[in-house]
């Protein structure tokens, strides 16, 4: 399997209600890099990191992550692989309002018992609270948080479990310019704190020139085409 | 904690405004069926316990359970009077013990019993402190009586006017209080007992006045003929008993013929009784003898009936407040989807989201039967006396 760290072949993919459609031929991303996907609205982006994270399944092909053949695992196994693997950050944040800053850190161990909660991952889970800067806010409901500090609280969220693979879905969307570059400084470091590999999906155009590598997932499609 | 039952806490506790009016619907309808039920059954049982111990009931024609329930409880209207004869009717039968009753008075919200000390020794009731009454116009107080007024030997107690705007009516009397029983936990905690002649004075059988003959009394002296004196409206009445007036107080007519409400009637044996009650059957008999624990039993199927469709009726609203408390928890699914999504995308399984639904549901459920069954534990301590007394009231 070389040594890519994500790897998509001749994958096809529709949604079980829709006529969408995805065809990837052939897609790697090598271990701790950071890459950029960019596309039209509609054209599978967010698709893309459903298949490399487990949550779906192609029809067809193979998707490799971490050297796991996620495409082959049952729902179970992909579940417990993408709890410990993947880091998940969303355009929305995503996060429990019901809940303060160090138990939405701490929710993937919370909703997984393949996950063990114990002080040393509570310890982490503060550190990297501290890390994003809401150390001071540990306890506060994240309603109360801007958005900007909610989306750190998410990037924290992302890499409590310290992932291999960390997946954000226009984490800068929601977001004012001063913090879209705060937010993706962020991801970028802590990923390398971490080597983790970064795959980020963006409309921003004025962000991509900071990724190593940018996928425009039309022209994948289109190549394929 | 585990982690389903650690994130429903916490919505229940963020969302603590809908989990109390959840948990608040929940305890009302588990509440008002089971706290009635125990309220209920426990009145039952203090009624018919004092019932029990009431072999029979002597009274005037008339309804049964008024007279039951005057002469058991001191609550409700006095029950049509009869007159003291029949205290001797009874005693010359040699098949009871007589112990009279007159009701109808009340010191503040305190019935006054008129009796005899044989009630005090029937019922077994102790004086804690002091002493029994023994002279005309001493009181003892039931240990309810004497706590909620405040008063013990040595204080006074004036009875309640029972003809406010009848100016020639009867007076309030002042009373003397001599003793206070030990609590019994049955009605006899909340009277105030006086003798018989004192019941009479408090409904204007007797009185004591001023001396006409006395000098300094031609005042109040509207004329003389002979030994009779007729006084006039400046005639002083006394309103409370002492040893220096007592003797001015006094009866007219034959006491036979004084009222009484009730006599308790004590047969020695089930013979006795049986025999008793053979004599009050005749045809033109004008008094009625009963025994107290079916007239209650009758009381109570009537109560538990009532009951039963009471609790239908709450069963069908807690029917409706169980769907309307179902479909809370279905449409706030329904508004979480997006966070239910969020759950499974990190990593939990649909199965770990239904725990966490479910056991919000559970949670709440719990919430609400620990408080009914607090409720219904406090009603329990608290509020059997309050159904007793709108029971016979």
């Amino acid at each position: 399997m070389a040594s890519a760290h994500l790897e998509l072949r001749d994958v096809r993919f529709r949604y079980r209600d829709g006529d969408f459609a995805l065809r990837i031929p052939e897609l790697r991303v090598e271990a701790g890099e950071r890459v950029a996907v960019i596309g039209p609205s509609g054209s599978g982006k967010t698709t893309l990191l459903h298949l490399v994270a487990g949550i779906a399944l192609p029809e067809q092909g193979r998707v490799h992550t971490s050297g796991i053949e996620v495409s082959a695992l049952d729902d179970a196994a992909r579940r417990d692989f993408r709890v410990r693997q993947v880091g998940l950050v969303f355009q929305e944040f995503e996060l429990l309002e019901y809940l303060g800053v160090l138990d939405n850190v701490l929710l993937p161990y919370r909703l997984n018992p393949v996950l063990r909660l114990d002080d040393e991952v509570r310890a982490r889970a503060v550190r990297l609270a501290e890390r994003v800067g809401l150390g001071q806010k540990l306890g506060r409901r994240v309603t109360r948080l801007s958005h900007g500090e909610r989306q750190r609280v998410a990037v924290a969220r992302a890499l409590v479990t310290e992932p291999e693979v960390l997946l954000a879905d226009e984490p800068t969307g929601n977001l004012d310019p001063a913090n879209k570059g705060l937010v993706l400084d962020l991801l970028f470091e802590v990923a390398g704190e971490h080597d983790a590999t970064l795959l980020v999906v963006t409309h921003d155009h004025d962000l991509l020139e900071r990724f190593a590598r940018v996928i425009d997932i039309g022209k994948l499609i289109g190549d394929a085409a | 904690m585990s982690g389903p039952l650690y994130l429903a806490s916490r919505y229940l506790r963020h969302h603590w405004g809908k989990t109390a009016i959840l948990v608040g619907s929940i305890t009302l309808i588990v509440f008002l069926p089971a706290g009635l039920r125990v309220l209920v059954g426990q009145s039952a049982d203090a009624l018919t316990a004092r019932a029990d111990a009431t072999p029979l009931l002597v009274g005037a024609r008339g309804s049964a359970l008024e007279l039951a329930l005057a002469s058991l409880y001191f609550e409700g209207e006095p029950p049509e009077p009869t007159t003291w004869a029949q205290v001797d009717r009874l005693g010359a039968t040699g098949l009871a013990r007589a112990i009279p009753l007159h009701l109808g008075f009340r010191a503040r919200e305190h019935p006054i019993v008129g009796t005899t000390l044989a009630y005090l020794d029937f019922r077994g009731l102790r004086v804690a402190a002091g002493r029994r009454m023994a002279v005309l116009g001493e009181c003892l107080l039931g240990a309810a009586a004497a706590r909620d007024l405040g008063l013990g030997p040595g204080d006074s107690l004036v009875s309640s006017p029972e003809t406010v705007f009848d100016l020639a009516g009867v007076y309030p009397l002042k009373m003397q209080v001599v003793g206070v029983l030990a609590p019994a936990h049955t009605p006899d905690d909340r009277a105030v007992f006086v003798d018989m002649k004192t019941a009479w004075i408090l409904q204007g059988l007797g009185h004591g006045h001023q001396d006409l003959t006395a000098p300094g009394a031609s005042r109040a002296v509207l004329a003389r003929e002979g030994d009779r004196v007729t006084a006039n409206a400046s005639l002083v009445q006394y309103n409370e008993i002492t040893p220096e007036n007592a003797g001015s107080f006094h009866f007219h007519g034959d006491l036979s013929g004084y009222p009484i409400s009730a006599v308790v009637a004590v047969p020695p044996d089930e013979k006795s009784r049986a025999l008793l009650r053979g004599r009050f059957e005749a045809p033109d008999e004008t008094q009625q003898v009963l025994r107290p624990r079916q007239v209650i039993d009758e009381l109570l199927a009537t109560v538990f009936a009532v009951q039963s469709y009471v609790v239908a009726a709450i069963a069908t609203v807690a029917a409706g407040t169980l769907a309307t408390a179902g479909l809370v928890f279905l449409l706030s699914a329904r508004l979480r989807r997006r966070e239910i999504d969020t759950m499974v995308k990190i990593g939990a399984a649909r199965s770990f989201v239904a725990g966490v639904l479910a056991a919000e549901v559970i949670v709440v459920l719990l919430l609400g039967a620990a408080l009914a069954a607090g409720l219904t534990g406090l009603a329990s301590r608290f509020g059997a006396d309050a159904i007793r007394t709108f029971l016979v009231s």
